[in-house]
């Protein structure tokens, strides 16, 4: 019975990682409960900061900020790359980087240079060698990141922009749907895309304490930060609702295997029991 | 009497939302004083307190700095981490005026002066908010 051995061992070993997947599965789904409580928390601050921006392109500023300003030629594009630090979550991270490849050729083709910057290490690790400059990197967030953790790595990005080195920013991130669905989005963040405004037509301006720049960089500045954010909090929820998906499956992929496995060892067992009683029948015959 | 919206967000959770009679918040310039039919206003806020006035009673939010914006009759306040001011840890702040006095000490050390009288700012407002709230309760 050495098949039969064999098998045994292996059935063994599926129902192991059978466990081990389901507990990740059971792991995801409580964190990915918390992980869209906290990505509805964060939606008031994103959506109110943009209503704010929309109100701002239509007042008439003497005042034009940097950020608003439609800049010349795209010559270098900056892209911060959004992905989750650990693996075994479906295609989730690699969707993002392949749609993402192909707007980089795209670019690319177009004599536009692309600086990156990757939070994430799957992001990193996967961008390390693609050719790209990373400007920053951010790692190691977990699964309650601290809004204070992105300022680092935005005003990198943020500066390039102010120097010119980079004539346009966005970010790539997945984009929440439900628990199902994850869409790799591309969000331009400078300049800025006004959000639509009704009723705003009369000639206006806001008072501006201090100054009109230093009120509008700090806002806009947060405006960007809210937007990394929101997409920070947007991907983690997607990647523990998509590791849940994966682990299930994976779950279920384990217990069809030890169901055929559990039939291929009986039909062996059985073989060998025919084979035994047939020796014995026909070894008793012959004496 | 006639009201305006108010609404203090921070990045993690939404603190406020009401009508209100009024809204006092700490600008950059001094402290502001908001009623309904203002004029459309931005301003940087320092880190402090904002009292928004209501019928019920006089509700106060610490802020450790951010944004309003003002339009007739809505304010809108982003806090950068605003956190109700019962909530606040008075031993976390002590320490944080310390690591902050601490760097300011050596900050030939290559420390951003900057930055850490900031810390220092805003480690001070919230003792001084604490102490004026323990004043209240006692």
């Amino acid at each position: 019975m050495a098949a039969g051995k064999e098998i045994r061992t292996q059935i063994a070993s599926i129902k192991n990682t059978q466990k081990i997947t389901s507990a990740m599965e059971m792991v995801a789904a409580s964190k990915m409960k918390k992980a869209q409580d906290r990505m509805l928390a964060s939606r008031p601050y994103s959506e109110k900061i943009s209503k704010v921006i929309g109100h701002l392109t239509y007042a008439h500023s003497e005042f034009e900020h940097s950020y608003m300003k439609e800049g010349g030629d795209l010559k270098r594009i900056g892209i911060i790359i959004i992905s989750s630090d650990r693996g075994l979550c479906g295609g989730l991270n690699t969707n993002l980087f392949r749609s993402l490849l192909k707007q980089v050729t795209d670019y690319q083709a177009k004599g536009i240079e692309v600086d990156i910057c990757t939070i994430g290490k799957k992001a990193t690790s996967f961008f390390k060698n693609s050719g790209l400059n990373i400007k920053s990197v951010l790692t190691d967030l977990g699964d309650a990141p601290h809004f204070d953790d992105l300022l680092g790595t935005v005003k990198v990005m943020l500066d390039a922009y102010d120097e010119g080195e980079i004539q346009q920013l966005s970010v790539a991130y997945n984009k929440f749907e439900n628990t199902m669905t994850q869409t790799p989005t591309v969000t331009q963040l400078v300049p800025i895309v006004a959000g639509e405004v009704d009723d705003m037509d009369h000639y206006w301006d806001y008072i501006y304490e201090p100054d009109a720049e230093e009120a509008l960089s700090a806002l806009l500045v947060r405006y960007i930060e809210a937007l990394v954010y929101q997409g920070l909090v947007e991907n983690i929820a997607c990647e523990q609702s998509s590791r849940m998906i994966a682990m299930k499956s994976a779950t279920d992929n384990a217990g069809d295997m030890v169901k055929d496995l559990e039939l291929v060892y009986n039909k062996a067992r059985q073989a060998a029991i025919t084979q035994e009683i047939s020796e014995i029948v026909s070894g008793a015959a012959a004496v | 009497m006639s009201t305006i919206h108010v609404n203090v967000v921070s990045a993690t959770e939404s603190i406020y939302s009401g009508e209100a009679n009024c809204v006092f918040a700490p600008a950059s310039t001094g402290e502001l004083g908001i009623y309904p039919k203002h004029v459309a206003l931005l301003s940087v806020l320092k880190p402090g307190e904002v009292r928004v006035e209501t019928e019920k009673g006089i509700e106060s939010i610490y802020v450790s700095g951010g944004i309003v914006e003002v339009q007739p009759d809505v304010v809108t306040i982003f806090s950068d981490t605003a956190i109700r001011a019962n909530d606040l840890d008075e031993y976390k702040a002590l320490e944080a005026k310390q690591r902050a006095e601490e760097a300011m000490a050596n900050s030939d050390n290559g420390h951003d002066v900057g930055t850490t009288q900031a810390a220092l700012a805003e480690a001070m407002a919230q003792l001084q908010m604490l102490s004026k709230m323990r004043g209240k309760k006692l």
